[in-house]
């Protein structure tokens, strides 16, 4: 898939009218994250209830490639254990730079919109940003960047 | 019509584009079926065939050690590096070649100054004078230096305009006020500092002044005689040249009195294990082998852009900002973000709606190299309070179609997002 499909996909759609956007009042998680090189910056919101993802928010300033991964991961793991969002933290991360020739997996539904983010190494990093920081708040970790020793993809 | 007799009368006052474009074969490079747009010469610019070819001849004819053996290639190798020295001394008015040292770059000249003039003639409670338009490169080396040895940095305020603030700058002068180190161009937002105004204001008060020239001496003629600066550092891969070389000029009252930088082989005269003897400037300064090649490519560099003309590449890159200046303003929801009375090739934007590594990777599609990022120049973002800019900035070889280019990608992109 090209960069312009890829774009036209997310873009319209979820760049637009982001999914669950916006803040909690009672979470339970939290998170930031924050992509120094080119400044992407989200806050996550999590109300977890019997290992259940009840309720998620998001919201913050980033690229249209961060934002459209994040409306797209909250729709997806909204009502899903935590468990299951972890599962599918590891298998986004596995398809956008892990081996190509594994294939990706069937699990990850409309998110595969993001397989040709691979192409894009630059910008790899804009798409892992929203699960590196699903999986921070997850476990009670507050900050997370994409770079040093928090690096997602290295 | 209007656009093409505009561009017939740039040639014609200018630069052969045509002659020069074949210069540079990487030009002819295919993006996704389109031909390249090279418009990211502020990071690095391309090489003309003239300097790979001097490059590809040291190694095939020349390599050796310099300063060394007494054989054939080591005295052909020591020839032609000093010869590059030379080249530049003339290049930048300098007045001897013992003030042109060589480095890796123009972070390696700061960082060099800042240790070697710094660590010994700096005390805690001194005040280092920089603005908020340097580059991290003039940044994060001064705080390193007052981390370890308690000097104070101070920050010369900007306008809204992107311009440095005079009259702040006078004010922040104090009896503790040491050292005074500035860009002469703002890679950030192309801001023309009046560099030789505010060093004829520094040495009123005896305070060294440093001057960042990465962006100034590849696009425009510069005399450190006439600008009177005490130290003045640049990259040669920002100039045609290859990366991994750079120059420090300081002036020789100052090179003499500081320590060396690196120990190691050709900056000693003597060693034994009592006591070393240093070797005269500029050796003290080049401890081990330098990157030969690259330095004998710098000379080739400068060689090739005099041949040009400073003047006339120089006009040539006000005539391309004028015009990208004049097309950006006109599309809705554009900003240009620097707008200082006095600037250089290089234009910074962001389009309301549409992140800068969006830009960036959407105009990558047609071809066109940007940059997108804080152009490690984070306080400015900050300043303007954006994450980011898209950034175009141009060279010799750069066309005004090519501009055009550039605003229709950027039209497409408004589409793409509606915004």
């Amino acid at each position: 898939m090209g960069t312009a499909n890829l774009y036209q996909e997310v873009i319209l759609d979820h760049n637009k009218k982001p999914r669950n956007w916006g803040k909690l009042s009672n979470p339970t998680h939290q998170a930031e994250g924050f992509n120094p090189l080119c400044g992407d910056r989200i806050n996550l919101m999590l109300e977890v209830s019997h290992e259940s993802i009840v309720d998620i928010a998001v919201e913050g300033d980033s690229c249209a490639i961060c934002k459209a991964s994040a409306s797209m991961m909250s729709a997806t793991v909204k009502g899903k254990t935590v468990g299951l969002a972890e599962c599918l933290v590891a298998e986004f991360r596995e398809m956008v730079v892990g081996d190509k020739k594994k294939g990706v997996s069937n699990k990850l539904g409309r998110l595969k919109v993001f397989q040709g983010i691979r192409e894009l190494p630059s910008r790899v990093k804009c798409a892992v940003l929203p699960w590196h920081t699903l999986f921070a708040a997850v476990n009670s970790q507050n900050n997370v960047t994409t770079e040093g020793s928090d690096d997602p993809t290295s | 019509m209007n656009k093409l007799a505009h561009r017939k009368e740039v040639d014609k006052e200018g630069l052969n584009l045509g002659e020069i474009r074949k210069d540079f074969p990487i030009l002819e490079t295919v993006v996704k079926g389109n031909p390249l747009v090279y418009l990211d010469n502020a990071a690095s610019s391309q090489m003309p065939i003239q300097v790979i070819n001097r490059i590809s001849d040291y190694h095939l004819s020349e390599h050796s050690n310099i300063h060394r053996a007494v054989h054939y290639l080591s005295e052909k190798a020591t020839a032609e590096y000093e010869n590059s020295r030379e080249i530049v001394k003339n290049f930048l008015n300098i007045e001897s070649s013992k003030e042109v040292i060589f480095t890796r770059g123009t972070t390696n000249g700061i960082n060099l100054v800042c240790q070697s003039y710094g660590s010994k003639f700096l005390k805690e409670g001194d005040e280092i004078l920089i603005s908020y338009l340097e580059h991290h490169a003039n940044i994060v080396p001064w705080q390193l230096l007052s981390e370890k040895i308690g000097t104070k940095l101070k920050v010369i305020p900007m306008t809204d305009d992107g311009d440095i603030d005079f009259e702040a700058f006078k004010k922040l002068i104090t009896k503790n006020t040491k050292f005074l180190s500035l860009t002469h161009i703002s890679n950030a937002l192309g801001t023309v500092l009046p560099i030789k105004e505010m060093v004829e204001y520094a040495h009123e008060y005896d305070i060294p002044v440093l001057v960042d020239g990465a962006q100034s001496v590849p696009h425009a003629e510069v005399d450190v005689r006439d600008i009177d600066c005490d130290f003045y550092v640049f990259s040669g891969h920002k100039m045609c040249g290859p990366s991994g070389i750079g120059v420090l000029y300081g002036k020789s009252k100052f090179l003499e009195k500081m320590d060396p930088y690196e120990g190691g082989g050709d900056m000693i005269l003597s060693v034994s294990f009592e006591k070393t003897v240093y070797n005269k400037v500029p050796y003290k300064f080049e401890a081990g082998t330098p990157p030969i090649a690259q330095a004998i490519g710098l000379g080739s560099a400068v060689e090739y852009l005099q041949e040009i003309g400073m003047d006339k590449i120089n006009q040539h890159e006000k005539n391309l900002l004028r015009y990208a200046t004049d097309e950006l303003n006109k599309i809705p929801g554009v900003r240009i973000i620097g707008t200082a009375e006095n600037k250089a090739g290089v234009i910074s934007f962001v389009i309301d709606g549409v992140h800068p590594h969006d830009i960036g990777t959407l105009l990558n599609d047609d071809g066109i190299a940007i940059r997108t990022g804080h152009h490690c120049a984070q306080p400015i973002m900050d300043k303007y309070k954006i994450p980011a800019t898209a950034r175009a900035s141009f060279y010799l070889y750069n066309t005004m179609s090519e501009i055009d280019k550039l605003i229709n990608g950027i039209y497409s992109i408004k589409k793409l997002f509606g915004a």
